[in-house]
This record gives structure tokens, sequence and C-alpha cells, in this order.
């Protein structure tokens, strides 16, 4: 039992921040401000309602205490925990727990990166590693290209289904007014892309853009007095399997393979009770791994499974219907965006990308190398 | 006993090792498991009953990746799983880095580094070593 309440807390307020290139000098707390300010406006709530910050960023140790401050907020509660991309969703599981238990009441998780105006290299300094830095591996693409090849190696796996996932993606990012990417993108043109780190060409690695964004979550109860429809937490999972990929245990099956069973299990959910999916895409790989991890399809299967457009609009499953950190915004660590296309879809405001009777959407975040693997189901009133 | 760490590191060790052209690893003598990256106190016994080998040497690629640096020939980013039962980030040299194939037998060198970097190990194939 992971002792969190199955829909006792809600998100009530999602929005993006400026997304793509900001202006110079712009900080990573401005765009945190923005889009909190935008998430309130979303459900109707006040700056004087929230009593809990939660953030990550790797352009800070403080995010969360930063955000206070600029906003003049005097939290309950504040949450800091760093694990990569995935750390938002990890977020949602601690305030959940904080709400449920009345430690606060109202919770904002906030993110914001300049990466793309200050550079990768400012905005996300790499560590010191003895036993990886002198092999200059170009990280983090390179872990995930490992994994990718073995992948390949394994279960034939082949560089035009890796392809797919980012054409996919491109397709749905044409859906999306406020994505990146503006043109088509054909296999081909993926394969011939600037090979960056093989298997991987650029077009196989996410987007590098400034962005951010915010969500505001509440007790169910209060989230029902609130303007729009609540997208209730129906469950969480939490998982690590290594930091460095050299630690990886096998490169082929991540810990989303335990994240996912325990947000399941909480939910009462199985995966064919998944209406969309949103994935975190770093690379063309991960969504491949993740179906296969979270139930979607067997083991070894997801690259056959991604094939003939499957993840694409009009495909079998709904997948990063905002077109995903490959095609919409990739903002350093997405984990945050990746949840507000979910609650978008369960609310039903994703205009022409809608997923059709989107009841129950799964965000799944991913951080590090693979490492840290984390999932959270959002449903409707009506799955409660 | 965790052992001291005021005089002696556990990366010091295995650089020590790395000067002296081997490759050296630890084994927790309480489970007998072969440990990398080297540590003060074994993972899982957290035992401090860690003792240093030198390895063979011999190893197989478990994957491998090429890296494309802007202006420079590209690099080869291998996981070598070595005999002894322990994994690490390494290379594959004298063969073009796209050659390099998952389940290829390879044998380690000690590249020499230069004054910021310590000597490190990487591998050339040895299809022969079975």
């Amino acid at each position: 039992m992971s002792g969190l309440e199955r829909g006792s807390v809600a998100v009530v307020g999602a929005a993006e921040s400026d997304l793509g290139q900001v202006a110079p000098d712009t900080s990573i707390v401005d765009l945190m401000a923005q889009a909190t300010m935008r998430a309130l406006d979303d459900c109707g709530l006040k700056l004087s309602d929230i009593d809990a910050v939660l953030s990550a960023t790797t352009q800070s140790r403080y995010a969360p205490m930063l955000l206070a401050e600029y906003l003049r907020i005097k939290p309950k509660f504040l949450d800091g925990t760093f694990i990569g991309g995935s750390s938002f969703m990890s977020h949602v599981a601690h305030a959940h727990a904080a709400i449920q238990l009345g430690i606060c009441e109202v919770a904002v998780i906030a993110y914001g990166s300049t990466q793309r105006t200050v550079s990768r290299a400012m905005a996300s300094a790499r560590e010191y590693n003895p036993f990886e830095t002198p092999y200059r591996p170009f990280l983090p693409a390179s872990a995930y290209a490992l994994a990718a090849a073995r992948h390949m190696h394994e279960f034939g796996t082949t560089r035009e289904q890796l392809a797919e996932v980012a054409v996919a993606a491109r397709k749905w990012a044409l859906m999306n007014p406020v994505a990146w990417e503006k043109e088509p993108l054909t296999i081909e043109q993926v394969l011939n892309a600037r090979m960056v780190s093989y298997p991987f060409t650029v077009r196989d690695c996410c987007l590098v853009t400034d962005g951010g964004g915010a969500i505001i979550l509440t007790s169910a109860a209060r989230a029902r007095t609130l303007k729009k429809k609540p997208a209730y937490v129906l469950g969480v999972g939490e998982a690590w399997g290594h930091t460095t990929i050299s630690n990886m245990p096998n490169l082929t099956v991540t810990a989303a393979a335990e994240s996912g069973p325990k947000a399941f299990r909480m939910a009462g959910l199985k995966p064919s009770d998944v209406n969309m999916l949103s994935l975190y895409d770093a690379f063309t790989i991960t969504p491949i791994l993740f179906l296969e991890d979270l139930g979607f399809c067997p083991k070894g299967e997801g690259g056959r499974f991604v094939a003939d457009g499957a993840i694409a609009p009009g495909g079998k499953l709904a997948v990063n219907t905002s077109g995903g950190g490959l095609s919409y915004c990739h903002p350093g660590m997405y984990g945050l965006l990746v949840m507000i296309e979910a609650v978008r879809q369960v609310r039903g405001e994703c205009g022409v990308r809608q997923v059709e009777g989107c009841g129950v959407a799964l965000a799944h975040g991913n951080g590090g190398v693979l490492s840290s693997q984390c999932t959270v189901i959002f449903g409707s009133e009506a799955t409660l | 006993m965790t052992p001291s760490l005021k005089e002696r590191s556990p990366l010091s060790v295995y650089l020590e090792h790395c000067r002296k052209g081997e490759l050296a690893y630890q084994v927790c003598t309480d489970d007998n498991t072969p440990v990398f990256f080297p540590r003060a106190v074994s993972p899982v016994t957290g035992s401090g009953n860690l003792e240093w080998r030198v390895s063979k040497g011999l190893g197989t690629v478990h994957s491998t990746t090429v890296v494309y640096y802007k202006n420079e020939a590209p690099l080869n980013v291998a996981l070598i799983d070595l005999d002894e039962g322990f994994r690490m980030m390494s290379r594959v040299e004298d063969i073009d880095p796209m050659q390099v194939r998952i389940g290829m037998r390879v044998k380690v060198r000690m590249h020499p580094g230069n004054e910021k970097q310590p000597p490190y190990a990487v591998f050339t194939p040895a299809e022969d070593a079975r």
C-alpha cells in the first residue's frame, strides 16, 4: 500500500509559461511565476491560497525557495526533490501526501528553464565522473543511445521504428499551436539528419528550448468548488533504477516496470483502461521502453508497436498529443509539461488533438539517464 | 570495519593500479561479489571487506555507440562486461568505431592519459580471446 488515497487530491489548475525562446535575461523564476499566475487563473484560486511550493531546476539549487521569495509566499510545505525530469511527478506524490495529511491545502508545482537562451552547458553543468567522463560520452544522449543499441541487438528494433516515434510526435505537434516545430517530418529526414550518438540523429533527440509550467493541486473536496473540471490523481508510483548508465542493471528494462504497476495498483486500473499516454520522450527510444515497461506491449515489442503510425494522430494509441519533448517543447526537464498535457486531455481541453472520451490519462516521467521513473495516472470525475 | 578514508581513497588506489597498467576491481569477500566502481563500502552487504584484484582484462562489448563531436573523428563509447563479472564504460580502439559490435571480445589497454587526465582503461578487439 502506498498510503495515498486514490482520487483524494486533484490538479485544479495547469498552465505553461512562455515557451520556446524567451527574452534575454529572463530568469527561471520569472517563468515559474508567470506559469503559477496562469495556473491560478485557470482554477480561480489566488496567490494567497497557495501554502505549498514544490519545484526543481538545473539552474538553481533552491528552486522552491526562489519561487516563494519571488511571490512572497510563506509556504507551510516546501519540496525541492531533484531527480531529473521526473522530479515533478515525484512532487505530485509528495504534495498528495502533504495535502492528504493536512500539512497544506493548496500546492503549486512549478518549473522554469532558460536553457536555450543561456546554452545547455550553462543551464546544466555536467558532474565529473572518473569512470565515465574520460570516455567523453555525449550525455545524456549517449547513455540513451547505449540503451537503444542494446534494444536493437536484443529485439531487432530498427532505426526506422525509432524514427516513427519522432514522426508521430511531429504530427501531433502540428496540431498544437504552441509547439516549437512547425514543419512536417518524414522517417527519411530523421534517418538522414546529423548523427549525434549512433543510433540517434539530432531528430531522435529532444529539443533544446526555454520554457516552464505550473500545476495547482488541492483536495478533491476543494477541487469540486473551483471553476474547472478537476483531474484527479488516481495513482502515483515512484521508482529508481540506477544513476549512471554504466550501473543500469538491464539496459532494456527501466524502473518504469516498477513505477507503472505501483500507480496502476493505487488507481485500481490496468493499461487497457488508459485513453491517452504522455510519456517522457527525451529520445526516440524512451516511449518505446515505457510502452513496454508500463504494460502496453510485451517487452521487446515496443519498436514494432509504434510502427505504421500507431502512436500518431489516428493511430491505435494516443501518445504525446502535445508533440512531446521531440517536437513541442523540451526545456531541460520536461516532466511538468508531460503532466500538463495529460491534465488537459482529462479535462477535454485539447481542441483538434483532443482524444475523444479521455477519462484516464497516464503521465510518465523519466529522470537522469533512464534512472528515476515516476508514473502519475489522472482521471476525470467519472473515473472516481 | 569500514576502512579509514584519511589516508587513501578507493579512487586513488584504482588510479595507482592504472599507472602500473593494471585494471583493478574489488571483490566483497563477505559474499564473493565483484564490485565496480571502486568503493569504501560494499554495496548490499555494507561490508568494508573489499579486496582489490587485478582483472585479466578480457571482456565482451555489452553495448556501443558512436559520438559525433563537431570537427572531430567519430568516437566510440561502449559498455564492457569484464570476464570477472563487472561492467564498465570504456571505448574500443584500433577499429572503425561503427564496426564495434555487441558481443565482440575485447582486451584492455591502458591509455596513458595526460597532465590533466590520469591513465584510463580502453579496449582493443580480441576476437581470438574466448
